[in-house]
């Protein structure tokens, strides 16, 4: 068996979410190789290369594959992917973007956001929202899946020593373009690979107060989510979204304040190891999942949080 | 311009669903189905290109057993022109579900093909990719806003770190997510409307798709539950608790 994997990146540097990617890859069994699809991502592909575990990292550096265009970078999979048991690709945008579009134009189904290896064909993925848990096995020739990876640990980032390759081919999808992007400037860690999450809820009231939230986050060095409600009542942008129609996160400590508890939101941190709620109502749901629940008014108990740190 | 929009017949958000006790499946007997909610915004979002004069017709399909065609029905009710219902078994496997959609965008020579980013079933998010991939034609997922520039698209997508746009030449598949637009309610006299729009049935046979899943479902089981833990008194307590009980944090 061998496993190809799609590595996540910003051409100078891995996303942490790769070495989770990598650990379930050994889960599953074989030899272990990334592909870097970028422009100017030598960086990245001399990360990829440290990680333990690895044997191979295959690299395309072109424009085309500067902004990970589905349309691009699934040609080029389907391309290497002969002779691979395995196709993975990170559970984030920019994997579900690609990986469908690869299993389809090999002739495959694919497996979404699998949190468990049964063995080499079966997985565990979450269904409806995180209230069941579906076991599945491929019969297809190629597996092609997408990974949660809070579900795995992460590989060690260094002390592996895997060959390097360059690939040369080219795909251009002649319909489609980048225009632009705007992406948050955070010198906080992403929500998905920080050890500490503080989320705020509709309780917050408005966009400012999260002034307070990010000021717990500086002492802790976490990342600050958001609610569905708080980002529908236009408090802060959706990608600091966490829940089912957001971000999975899983840190080892997850604060809720100001946060009810709607399944939807419970979907997407309810697999951290230490939830504590903040939250005036005693009888929100939060505090059913919570580990420390704190009954109290959030702007006195958060600014006191922050001077006990 | 001619849309397709692809939907889906689902449990109803608001239904909590609970797995058999023989763990082969969820219990969905007598549980209240409803249109996905991520269609519902892309059948909006078809509807308001025509009421903007950009689409020049609207066409809903649907991939499933008859009962289906309530959800069908919905969309019609919410402005869709007319149906099609694709007569299959419940759930099929979504590059079957591709497969046919493809079929269908080639008959209905559709110029866009809007779908929801995913079902709130299975959870995918596949079948826009799928189906953009077996058209060879580009893709814009997780849309939040999608503009109409002659025979392009200008679509910004959410991604995890931000916004991003692209540009794509139709035809080209859009998935929607949740800032897309806010869907209406069907007013009463749109729903009576509804059921005199047309609705054709047809098979994946004349469609000359076959239907394959190459994935098996083994068993099905409820979630690990978590257990509430203790309230406590003060800010002071919850630090002491996290630093010396918990230590997660120094």
């Amino acid at each position: 068996m061998s496993i190809l994997i799609i590595t996540e990146h910003d051409n100078q540097s891995v996303k942490p979410v790769t070495l989770n990617l990598v650990t379930a890859a050994q889960q599953i069994g074989g030899e272990i190789d990334l592909l870097v699809a970028g422009e100017n991502c030598q960086g990245a592909a001399e990360a990829a290369a440290a990680i333990a575990g690895v044997r191979k990292v295959i690299v395309a550096d072109n424009a085309a594959y500067a902004h990970q265009l589905a349309e691009n970078i699934s040609k080029l999979m389907v391309e290497l992917a002969d002779g691979y048991s395995h196709i993975m690709a990170p559970g984030t945008t920019t994997g579900k973007n690609v990986a469908p579009r690869v299993a389809a134009l090999l002739g495959v189904n694919q497996l979404s956001d699998i949190i468990a290896v049964e063995a080499a064909d079966t997985f565990k993925r979450p269904i409806y929202a995180g209230n069941a848990i579906a076991t599945v096995k491929s019969t297809d020739a190629v597996k092609v899946m997408t990974v949660r990876g809070t579900a795995f640990d992460a590989a060690a980032a260094s002390g592996g020593s895997a060959s390097v390759e360059s690939c040369d081919a080219v795909h251009q999808h002649a319909d489609v373009s980048f225009v632009g992007e705007e992406l948050a400037k955070s010198d906080r860690p992403e929500l998905t690979a920080a050890s500490v999450v503080i989320s705020g809820g509709r309780g917050m009231g408005n966009g400012d107060n999260f002034e307070l939230l990010n000021k717990v986050a500086d002492k802790l060095g976490a990342a600050v989510g958001a609610s569905r409600a708080a980002v529908d009542a236009g408090f802060v942008p959706n990608d600091m979204q966490v829940g089912q129609t957001g971000k999975m996160v899983a840190p080892e400590l997850y604060i809720a304040v100001g946060i009810s508890g709607a399944i939807q939101h419970l979907a997407g941190m309810k697999d951290s190891k230490v939830i504590v709620a903040i939250n005036k109502d005693e009888e929100a749901p939060i505090f059913q999942v919570a580990d420390y629940g704190l009954v109290g008014d959030l702007f006195e108990a958060v600014p006191e949080l922050e001077g006990r740190l | 311009m001619k849309v397709l929009v692809a939907v889906k017949r689902v449990i109803d958000y608001n239904v909590k669903v609970r797995v058999k006790s023989d763990r082969s499946d969820v219990d969905l007997a007598n549980v209240k189905m409803a249109l996905n909610p991520f269609c519902e915004i892309a059948v909006e979002e078809a509807v308001r290109l025509k009421e903007a004069g950009t689409a020049s017709e609207v066409v809903v399909v649907s991939i499933g057993s008859k009962a289906c065609q309530e959800q069908l029905r919905t969309a019609l009710a919410l402005g869709a022109d007319r149906a099609i219902q694709v007569e299959a078994a419940d759930q099929p496997d979504a590059l079957s579900v591709a497969r046919i959609l493809q079929k269908v965008a080639e008959e209905e020579s559709a110029d866009l093909v809007l779908l929801g980013k995913q079902a709130i079933d299975s959870d995918n998010n596949q079948t826009g990719q799928m189906l953009a991939a077996l058209m060879d034609r580009p893709q814009a997922t997780f849309a939040s806003e999608v503009v109409v520039e002659g025979d392009s698209l200008k679509v910004t997508r959410e991604v995890d770190g931000g916004l991003q746009t692209l540009s794509l030449k139709l035809p080209a598949v859009v998935t929607t997510d949740l800032r897309l637009n806010e869907p209406r309610y069907a007013s009463l006299p749109n729903i009576m409307k509804a059921k005199k729009k047309p609705l054709d049935v047809k098979t994946p046979d004349e469609l000359g798709v076959q239907l394959a899943s190459g994935a098996e479902l083994i068993s099905v089981e409820p979630p690990a539950e978590r257990q509430a833990g203790i309230k406590v008194g003060s800010v002071e307590e919850l630090v002491e608790k996290l630093r010396n009980e918990a230590k997660v944090i120094a």
